[in-house]
């Protein structure tokens, strides 16, 4: 296998409140062997909420990031499920209407940049699953992850709407994901049977409608619990903000205590492949994770 | 040769008027490759339990009464292949009303709350219109294909039935009452346009409480996409200057301040600016432990304020702004 190399786009999660996000994929990277170029010039996806504001500034601002990528020749690879969202959303915007790429190329052009969609954007989750192999994974698992009932938590925007997801992106039935399931299956632990796991977080209305957002990241999390979890895991660092941050006001509006260390998908990886305490970052969590390392 | 597969059908049953408890029954059958959901529907009523009860009409797709879930997927009866299903959840499937909670009798749930918010957004054109016009009215192609596909709805309420906001809010408006909306707001000739709007701009009812987990873009039977319709009255309200300042508006144009310092989205002053410093205050208990766990830091006796780097090439990103920005609060 040629060595794999993707252009990476962290988000802003990645690079402000979740520093351990990028710390364990670049930890996980190295192991694999997988090279990583960090796009430094990618801005802020917009997170659906600039789209909500400004769809014309959100594409161009999204189709800038993607030439970056372009430039490079590269996959562009997301470690959060709204920047995969938000720029697979794009992508096809420009790729399937071409009086509109125009308008947007128009604006690039005034900073010297073209988008050509010749770049594939996908998550990482499918890069490791689809292009690096789940059984060339298995072979580098240095602590199996066997003691552990581990809840996946898929987060909307990398199955839904399906239909964007589908050519690049896994391709999940959104109804019955699989992914996450065999990702732990590889690494040996033991991925719990919950029906919350495709369900939505509340992340994107905390703000304004903070009651059900609660209810529904309450829900996802007892519905783990009751499920006999130890450990959630999930690709998106917003829903692991709202899973990690929250569970004591969580706890109190669903009237039970909630206690369930909440990972991203890179750090689950790495506890299996043995990376650094300090590259796993589990020091960062609200909701104590610190006792998983070691496995 | 057999064109046939055996499969376990899982139906819920219950009937409100005698039982205490809704129960799940199983039939056996063997399906043919050209049927369809109803035709099983169907075949558990003439084959097994004439009582057995679910809505249809039309068998076409278009009276929309037939939605029902299978193992959680959100099908219309008569359009859904069988074996389809069975190629994606395997040879048992699970047969639910729309809404559990709203059952009635097996299949058929009381769909009231969904015609009463239907109706709520005035789903229809209204304007004055002489009784014996000369001319017809004229629409553009540009006009009727800013309708997108919203007038393809045939109320079968799939999309509501799969959204979670009503799970938790029985306020909130729901997907196909938004497509209601966006489908006569934008139809020319058409005057409630704004009346429209500011109904579905409230705070609680309105498309600002929508979680944008795209559930409802996945049920639609008739591939409407609803939540790209939600997406337009979000614009809709700033292009016509409807949008008030609030939380939600200011969230969404709250971006564009980080975004022009730094390139990123600032996750501080984001929550500052959309709350004021008083709505800050609940965010205390959380702030200290972001703090502590070294997720976030405090800076200049303001909580939430990160140093956050710079991207490279910032100055990119501010001039697109200044030349593509089109809306405004
Ligand atoms: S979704 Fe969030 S983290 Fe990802 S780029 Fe957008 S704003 Fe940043
Ligand atoms: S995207 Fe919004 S309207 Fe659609 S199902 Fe989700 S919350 Fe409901
Ligand atoms: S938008 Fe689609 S799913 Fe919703 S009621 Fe209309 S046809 Fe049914
Ligand atoms: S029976 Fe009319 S839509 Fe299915």
């Amino acid at each position: 296998m040629s060595q794999l190399h993707y252009a990476l786009f962290t988000g802003c999660t990645a690079k402000q409140s979740t520093p351990e996000l990028l710390s364990s994929t670049l930890a996980v990277a190295k192991k694999l062997g997988i090279k990583i170029t960090i796009l430094e010039e990618a801005s802020c996806c917009g997170a659906s909420h600039l789209q909500d504001f400004d769809p014309f500034l959100s594409h161009v601002l999204n189709a800038r990031n993607i030439c970056y990528a372009e430039k490079l020749g590269l996959t562009m690879i997301t470690i959060c499920n709204t920047c995969q969202l938000n720029s697979a959303m794009t992508k096809h915007k420009l790729d399937t209407d071409p009086a509109y790429r125009a308008r947007v190329n128009e604006k690039l052009a005034e900073v010297g940049l073209e988008y050509k969609g010749t770049s594939e954007i996908k998550h990482f989750l499918y890069a490791i699953i689809d292009e690096y192999g789940l059984e060339n994974l298995k072979d580098k698992v240095e602590i199996p992850l066997s003691s552990f009932n581990i809840a996946p938590f898929y987060g909307c925007h990398n199955i839904r709407p399906s239909e964007l997801h589908h050519k690049s992106n896994g391709g999940e039935n959104p109804y019955n994901p699989s992914s996450l399931d065999d990702l732990i299956v590889a690494l040996e632990g033991h991925p719990v049977d919950y029906k919350s796991k495709n369900k939505c977080c509340g992340f994107h209305v905390e703000l304004q409608a903070n009651h059900t957002s609660e209810i529904l990241t309450g829900n996802a999390l007892l519905d783990a619990i009751d499920n006999n979890a130890d450990i959630m895991v999930t690709p998106c660092p917003l829903c692991h903000l709202k899973m990690d941050t929250y569970q004591d006001t969580i706890g109190k509006v669903m009237g039970r205590d909630i206690e369930l260390p909440v990972l991203h998908l890179p750090q689950m990886v790495a506890l299996a492949l043995g990376c650094s305490e300090k590259e796993i970052g589990l020091k960062y969590h609200v909701t104590k994770a610190k006792h998983l390392k070691g496995a | 040769m057999s064109n046939t597969t055996k499969v376990t059908i899982k139906a819920f049953r219950f009937n409100a008027e005698t039982d205490y408890l809704p129960y799940y029954k199983s039939y056996e059958m063997e399906v043919g490759k050209d049927e369809l959901v109803l035709d099983l529907l169907n075949r558990i009523k003439w084959e097994h339990d004439g009582s057995f009860s679910y809505r249809r009409s039309c068998r076409h797709g278009i009276c929309g009464a037939c939605g029902i879930k299978v193992n959680g997927k959100p099908v219309l009866s008569c359009k859904q292949n069988a074996m389809a299903l069975v190629e994606l959840f395997g040879n048992e499937l699970t047969f639910d009303p729309q809404s559990k909670k709203r059952a009635i009798k097996d299949m058929i749930i009381d769909k009231s709350d969904f015609w009463e918010k239907h109706a709520a957004v005035k789903p229809f054109v209204v304007a004055d219109i002489d009784e014996h016009p000369i001319h017809e009215t004229k629409v553009t192609k540009e006009e009727v294909e800013n309708i997108l596909d919203a007038d393809y709805c045939i109320q079968c309420g799939n999309c509501h039935y799969a959204c979670p906001v009503l799970e938790a809010n029985e306020e909130f408006f729901g997907p196909a009452a938004f497509v209601a909306a966006y489908r006569f707001t934008v139809d020319p000739r058409d005057n409630a346009g704004k009346e429209r709007l500011k109904m579905t701009s409230q705070p609680g009812q309105g498309v600002w409480d929508c979680v944008k987990c795209f559930e409802c873009a996945e049920a639609c039977p008739k591939e409407i996409n609803p939540i790209e319709k939600i997406t337009r009255l979000h614009n809709l309200e700033f292009e016509k200057g409807i949008a008030t300042r609030n939380v939600a508006t200011k969230h969404a144009e709250g971006f564009l301040r980080g975004m022009k310092k730094t390139g990123y989205l600032d996750e501080a002053d984001i929550v500052l600016y959309s709350e004021g410093i008083l709505g800050m205050y609940k965010h205390i208990p959380t702030a200290i432990k972001m703090i502590k766990s070294g997720k976030i830091h405090w800076y200049s006796g303001v909580p939430f304020i990160n140093s956050i780097p710079k991207i490279k090439n910032l100055d990119e990103v501010q001039k697109l702004i200044k030349i593509s920005q089109t809306n405004k609060l």
